[in-house]
């Protein structure tokens, strides 16, 4: 590929950073003159710090003089979506209810990708609280998909994505807790890994469901994301759903990791409401392993049209109780009619949220609520655990499931109006998040209109390392990711 | 199967402290009574003898040892406070 | 609205009471905050007195983002709370979030335990008053429903027009201890708390001190006619802050209870607020308002598994305790009730006088118990120091015990010495040497005193030959003088006597 600066991989990009072809500072002016050139119409960002970014770049460049280069991503602009923390730079979450909060603190992936010299660069536009598939939810903006301007991104990390094929950054990061990285990549053309829970610390993540959310990377290439992975992998003890786990060098184990592998089909995820294009392109992608000599098992999820309701109901109900402390009280948006304290509460939050996020807290409250809790709630929980027997069932037999990422390309901005149409987004992702396993979102073509079509692959849990080097296996070989978008 | 569940949406709204206007009570029931709808396909589920799930992979005993560090200073702390006096959150007064 | 006169009320309402056939039932839920370095959750720094907003952090504050962490001292204090109480340890617990609104809670709920408390059933031991200060009254049981560990929140300060919220408080490891509703009087609450205190400071857990918020008591409070099994409607009565206000306001809540009936009203199951100044209560919310807590497991935090291996090394650290200390100093020591009453509340006092009773052997301990209950306590009250700080080492006591026993010294002139070694820290049998303490009289001399003293008070002697044996100590003042205290009292008084008869 000889793409210019701002589309070339993180793999390129270091390459010729750590060859003093470029330096940071050409890289991350090129970024963002990209950025200026295209973001009126993409519109992926609620922040940015030119001034900030150029300054970090500058640092690493120095550091790169005397000889101290951090690793690969050191003096690589990357973009964060903006609900993860940065110390002294504004937090949204794409809320009116943090239009102006400034951080305290850094999130603990802020601290490893900062360690590891990275040049953060840009917030990235998200659906409110990350409650949404399509990034119309923001406060603030609605991201177009730079495939078709006149579409969404996806989302809740529509923003991210959305960057990412822009070439308004080298990688960005986002977060996914029922499909948020990966529908969104499949919508743009880019990958997006959602690890295992608990891979990832969530500390300095602005929680939406607690036991689902998951920071995970957008790049260009699955290497890339092997890059990313390790960079921001790892135990945190300010977390404590972070899990003990070695951390291994995911970028070497593609080299060694060769398969055959064992991939399972789940007849479930075939059916009604899958777009016969979307159905044509993984049914290729499911060919091509066939020749590589993987193994193509049929496997059944048998839970899976339960799925969605039962993350709807877990979701919400944790949403509900995580969205309280946002009450106009201590660092919120406060309402100026607040005349008592039931005011502050009553009237900020009705301001300060929008209408999906209202809709979810009502959910959750509802479910949670004194006799109700048992149905909804316990059950949810109860179907949640079928739900991860049956992919651990189905791993006794395949390394790895295969399915679309998503039923259909992306939508029209303004389509999807409907709350549960809007769910329905979710139907092949959900699963994953319920079940707390990785899984990834490769570019596996297009459709006839032009718009990118995405595969997932999900692994079992803390596997990464095959998981990603099952999806190298077909990335590596197809070069979708060289359409670039016409902007 | 049991009848369409019914959401107090004034209830509701009262426990997660939004106010709402009355269009968007009227909205909101609706659209959440057809999610509701969707959600009570879970009755069908035999979930007998199956132990609930609050986390995605429970581990027990996580914790810290007891010593303490530094935290925010108060300016820090109040960076953002809507209001604030004497180096404390000012809210309009509180009457139980 | 009733107010209470002075404390003539217990007897009132108890007269009250039988009169119309009734009986209370009092369940108490006490908070205790467990004295750790950090917060429960997070390891910001906890304590009171603090300037305002200066213990907090990203967690405290709740901000984006931020995540708990348990702090493992909690859990080991409320093991041991536990323990000492005689409670069933559960091997599994979790953690829960309560949900509500309020201005000194950050994110509006609080890390609680709902269904799994870390600690079910066991008992508190009360003693309620005897029959005299000298006399141990009547000992009994009160059963435990459950303790369980919970995060406080921050606190309000009220002003005119607003409320001005400080945080420090927000994460503090508190224990909730909730009794059965098995308590019959405010003396027995009374007495409950005054356990429960000695019990947590003894094995290091809280402090207690109700003036600083470290314990707090919410009662639940019903009336019921004797013999029925039902409990009536039963009444919380909150912000009782000292645990005096517990017993004054349990007493104002059961005469208004009785009023209430007597005059054919009825009971309203309500949440009140006791004013311990004015003694009054009035009503903060009633049952219909009642909140919809939506508890459900906090996805944020772990369970906690118990193990035997755990118990067992909180158990070794736990201490004896109160009363099964003050059955034993009785029984082993011999001391009379009085002295432990003194000795056994303070963990400290305790301690030392076992130590010093260690050295001068167990058949001192009558006199070590007296020593410290009386002289010991006064002087560290007049220096105004803890014992702690005190320069009087239990060898000292020891030692000065026994030099009384083996006629070296007198009682007086020991007093003399303790007050040296208390002040200097120097031996007592340095202090004796270096100011020429020791009764080294010889019988020559004391004669000589006494018959001095017998001369010199001839009214004296008269009246003691015409048998008014008390005339005798009027004489003895004289001797002791003399021997500059030194003297030993009985041979003085064995002397005095000899020649009087002669």
């Amino acid at each position: 590929m000889a793409h210019s600066l701002p589309f070339q991989s993180l793999t390129q990009v270091a390459d010729q950073l750590a060859a003093g072809q470029v330096s940071s500072v050409e890289l991350t002016q090129a970024v963002i003159d990209q950025t200026q050139a295209v973001e009126d119409r993409v519109n992926a960002f609620i922040s940015t710090d030119s001034v900030d970014a150029l300054a970090q770049a500058a640092a690493a460049d120095q550091r790169r003089a005397v000889g101290e280069l951090l690793g690969p991503l050191d003096g690589v602009p990357i973009a964060l979506k903006d609900v993860i923390a940065v110390r002294d730079q504004p937090l949204t979450a794409g809320s009116k209810m943090l239009e102006k909060f400034v951080s305290p603190y850094d999130a603990t992936v802020t601290t490893k990708l900062k360690d590891a010299g990275a040049v953060l660069w840009g917030r990235a536009n998200c659906d409110e609280f990350a409650m949404g598939s399509s990034t119309e939810n923001s406060a603030f903006k609605t991201t177009a998909n730079p495939y078709d301007l006149s579409r969404v991104p996806g989302g809740s990390s529509g923003g991210s994505a959305a960057a990412l094929a822009a070439g308004e950054a080298i990688a960005t990061l986002g977060s996914d807790t029922g499909g948020s990285i990966r529908q969104p990549a499949a919508f743009c053309n880019v990958v997006g890994l959602k690890p295992t829970y608990g891979l990832i610390s969530r500390y300095g993540l602005a929680a939406y469901a607690s036991s689902l959310d998951q920071i995970g990377s957008f790049t260009r290439t699955v290497e890339d994301a092997a890059i990313m992975l390790g960079a921001i992998a790892g135990h945190d003890d300010r977390d404590s759903t972070s899990f003990k786990t070695p951390i291994p060098d995911y970028r070497a184990a593609l080299a060694e990791k060769k398969g055959p592998w064992k991939l399972g089909i789940p007849k479930e995820y075939f059916g009604e409401g899958l777009d016969p294009e979307v159905g044509a392109a993984v049914e290729k992608a499911i060919a091509f392993y066939r020749e590589q000599g993987c193994e193509i098992k049929e496997v059944s999820l048998p839970h899976t049209e339960y799925c969605l309701s039962t993350y709807y109901i877990i979701a919400t109900a944790e949403a509900s109780s995580n969205l309280a402390r946002y009450d106009g009280v201590r660092y919120t948006h406060r309402s100026a009619d607040a005349k008592t304290v039931e005011d502050v509460y009553f009237k900020s939050r009705a301001e300060g949220f929008g209408a999906e996020v209202k809709r979810r807290i009502i959910l959750g409250t509802y479910v949670l609520s004194s006799g109700y809790y048992d149905a909804y709630y316990l059950r949810a929980q109860k179907v949640r655990t079928l739900i991860r027997q049956d992919f651990l069932n189905a791993y006794q037999k395949v390394d790895a499931v295969l399915t679309p990422t998503t039923p259909t390309p992306a939508f029209k901005i303004g389509e999807t109006a409907d709350p549960l149409a809007m769910y329905l987004q979710d139907i092949y992702t959900v699963s994953v998040n319920l079940a707390g396993l990785p899984g990834i979102s490769i570019p596996a073509g297009f459709s006839e209109a032009g718009l990118p079509i995405g595969l997932q692959l999900i692994g079992q849990p803390y596997q990464e390392a095959d998981l990603l080097a099952i999806a190298n296996t077909y990335d590596s070989t197809h070069d979708w990711n060289s359409r670039l978008p016409e902007l | 199967m049991s009848e369409t569940p019914e959401l107090n949406i004034d209830r509701v709204a009262e426990l997660a402290r939004i106010a709402l206007t009355p269009a968007e009570k009227a909205e909101y029931s609706a659209q959440l009574g057809e999610v509701l709808k969707h959600i009570e396909q879970l009755k069908q589920v035999d979930v007998s003898g199956v132990e609930p799930s609050a986390h995605a992979f429970a581990v027990e005993n996580v914790w810290a040892d007891d010593v303490a560090q530094a935290g925010l200073t108060a300016e820090a702390a109040l960076q953002n406070a809507p209001a604030q006096r004497d180096n404390m959150i000012a809210v309009p007064k509180v009457v139980e | 609205m009733f107010h209470i006169m002075g404390y003539s009320l217990p007897a009132t309402h108890y007269s009250l009471l039988q009169k119309m056939n009734y009986e209370a039932v009092i369940g108490l839920e006490v908070h205790v905050q467990v004295k750790t370095a950090s917060k429960i959750f997070t390891r910001v720094g906890q304590g009171y007195g603090f300037d305002e907003n200066t213990l907090t952090d990203p967690v405290v504050l709740a901000l984006p983002g931020a995540l708990p962490v348990m702090n493992k001292a909690a859990l080991d204090a409320i093991i041991k709370a536990g323990l000492m109480l005689d409670c069933e340890i559960a091997e599994v617990c979790k953690w829960d979030r309560k949900n509500y609104f309020y201005p000194d809670s950050t994110k509006n709920y609080q890390i609680s335990q709902f269904d799994q408390p870390i600690c079910n059933g066991g008992y508190v031991e009360i003693e309620l008053p005897g029959e005299a200060r000298n006399i141990m009254g009547e000992h009994k049981k009160i059963p435990l429903t459950r303790i369980h560990l919970e995060e406080d929140v921050g606190k309000l300060n009220h002003g005119t027009n607003e409320s001005l919220v400080d945080y420090n408080r927000a994460g503090t490891p508190l224990m909730e201890i909730v009794s059965d509703p098995a308590l019959q009087s405010a003396e027995e609450a009374y007495a409950y708390l005054t356990t429960l205190r000695t019990t947590m400071v003894y094995a290091g857990i809280s402090d207690c001190d109700m003036e600083k918020g470290q314990m707090r008591c919410d009662a639940n409070i019903s009336i019921r006619p004797v013999g029925q099994e039902e409990l009536g409607v039963k009444v919380e009565l909150k912000n009782l802050n000292s645990i005096s206000y517990v017993r004054d306001g349990i007493n104002h809540e059961i005469k208004r209870q009785m009023s209430v009936l007597k005059k054919g009203g009825i009971i309203v199951q309500e949440t009140r607020d006791f004013d311990g100044i004015t003694g009054t209560s009035q009503s903060l919310r009633t049952k219909e308002d009642a909140h919809d807590y939506r508890y459900f497991p906090d996805p944020d935090l772990m369970p906690v598994r118990v193990d035997r291996e755990w118990k067992e090394r909180i158990a070794a650290e736990c201490p004896e305790r109160p009363f099964d200390k003050q059955r034993r100093f009785m029984e082993e020591y011999d001391l009379p009730y009085t002295i432990t009453s003194v000795l056994v509340p303070d963990r400290d006092l305790s301690d030392w006088f076992e130590a010093v009773v260690a050295i001068a052997g167990k058949a001192q301990a009558q006199a070590v118990g007296n020593w410290i209950a009386n002289d010991l306590l006064r002087e560290l009250s007049a220096a105004q120091i803890e014992l702690a700080d005190s320069k009087l080492m239990p060898a000292h006591l020891a030692e000065l015990v026994g030099l009384i026993k083996a006629g070296t010294i007198t009682k007086q002139i020991a007093r003399e010495v303790f007050a040296e070694t208390f002040g200097s820290g120097e031996t007592p049998t340095a202090v004796v040497e270096r100011k020429g303490l020791k009764d080294d009289t010889n019988s020559y001399e004391l004669e000589q005193w006494c018959r001095d003293a017998i001369a010199g008070n001839e009214k004296a002697r008269e009246q003691f030959l015409a048998g008014k044996d008390g005339a005798i100590n009027a004489l003895k003042g004289p001797v002791m003088k003399a021997s500059r205290g030194k003297a030993n009292p009985k041979l003085v008084d064995e002397t005095l006597r000899r020649l009087l008869a002669e």
